[in-house]
């Protein structure tokens, strides 16, 4: 089991969760694993190809995954993996100026 | 250069800091740094930088204080709704400190007056609030070699780091293309805890002095996540990517773009 940390766009779909337990040998098993668990999180995260979103990054504990083999990235039991979107926001409205 | 008694009684704080000093300080008063956005991280950054005698202080925004704004924009007062923001973010800062040069650019920032506005700074404190405008900045300061301070935020999350493109990653590093217009994250009114800003810009405001000063170690190829309602931090390692298409080795980005505002549906 990995620990997965939501990042707050992505909460309503983990029940408000900020963290989550999935499993997986590797990021993309985890992911698969993630949708079976949040409907709705791989599209977010994945394009249709299966591949990561050029906004998102993913890493594992401390590493981004696209320094290591990406979706391919083998999993330790007690690893972090944290899923970080680009944030436009300054001022809490996104849009405004 | 010569403080004068006000001066040196005004920085006292910062001089007897072994980091500082009056080396630290003049460097300090000659420093020219540019703020985009006088809104939510814009205001707790321009006013600390302002009060620790940052000598120039640019700040560009085109927009009128609203008074929603209020809840978190800390360089605006009441009776400023309604004015723009740059000429009430040049009154309070100024009425902190008269030593500080305040130039309000009351525009926004696109392709054709970036380059010129940036040539004026030796650094950018990044307190916008939208997705084209962080690319154009980005792109811009691979272009020129100015580091930029970045701080964004999302109801209770924020991110800091340092895009130095002399030394370290910038923002295409880390996401090199901007979401297509159905998957923007964060666009709509989402709402934001008043004084998440406050701590972000005053993060970014740490970085922009320590930048100026060449003190300890900047955030520069590190992303530092923090989240108010864990009242967690927690750091990322940020890779300059060979592959980026502004600064990397082979790069596609070698003009300004002007991308579209775009909100979608939400991700």
């Amino acid at each position: 089991m990995a620990i997965v940390r939501i990042p707050t766009p992505l909460r309503r779909l983990t029940n408000g969760n900020a963290e989550v337990e999935a499993d997986g040998a590797t990021i993309a098993e985890l992911i698969d694993n993630l949708e079976s668990n949040y409907e709705g999180l791989k599209k977010r995260i994945c394009d249709e190809n299966g591949t990561v979103r050029r906004f998102v990054n993913i890493y594992i504990n401390d590493e981004d995954i696209r320094f290591l083999d990406n979706a391919d990235t083998e999993l330790e039991p007690d690893d972090v993996v944290s899923i970080i979107p680009a944030i436009a926001g300054g001022n809490g409205t996104g849009t405004a100026r | 250069m010569n403080f004068t008694d006000e001066q040196i009684e005004r920085y006292s704080r910062h001089i007897i800091l072994r980091e500082v000093g009056g080396v630290g300080q003049t460097k300090l008063l000659n420093a020219k740094v540019l703020m985009i956005g006088a809104g939510g991280l814009g205001s707790p950054a321009a006013l600390y930088l302002a009060a620790a005698g940052v000598g120039t202080i640019g700040i560009i925004d085109d927009d009128e204080v609203d008074l929603s704004n209020l809840q978190r924009q800390i360089l605006h007062r009441n009776d400023d709704v309604g004015r723009a923001k740059v000429a009430s973010a040049q009154e309070t800062l100024n009425a902190v400190n008269p030593d500080v040069k305040v130039v309000p650019y009351k525009m926004r920032l696109n392709s054709e007056n970036v380059m010129e506005i940036l040539r004026e700074y030796d650094l950018v404190v990044d307190g916008c609030d939208n997705l084209p405008t962080r690319y154009l900045l980005n792109d811009a300061s691979v272009f020129t070699g100015k580091p930029v301070v970045h701080g964004s935020i999302f109801q209770f999350e924020g991110q800091v780091t340092v895009f130095d493109p002399t030394q370290g990653p910038c923002y295409r590093c880390l996401y090199p293309e901007p979401p297509p217009p159905e998957m923007v994250p964060s666009c709509q009114e989402a709402g934001v805890l008043g004084v998440l800003p406050g701590i972000v810009g005053s993060l970014q405001a740490a970085e922009a002095i320590k930048y100026i000063l060449g003190a300890g170690e900047t955030l520069v190829g590190k992303l530092l996540l923090y989240d108010a309602l864990r009242q967690d931090f927690r750091k990322h390692v940020l890779h300059k990517d060979p592959a980026c298409p502004v600064c990397g080795e082979n790069p596609t980005v070698t003009e300004l773009i002007d991308y579209e505002e775009f909100c979608g549906v939400r991700w």
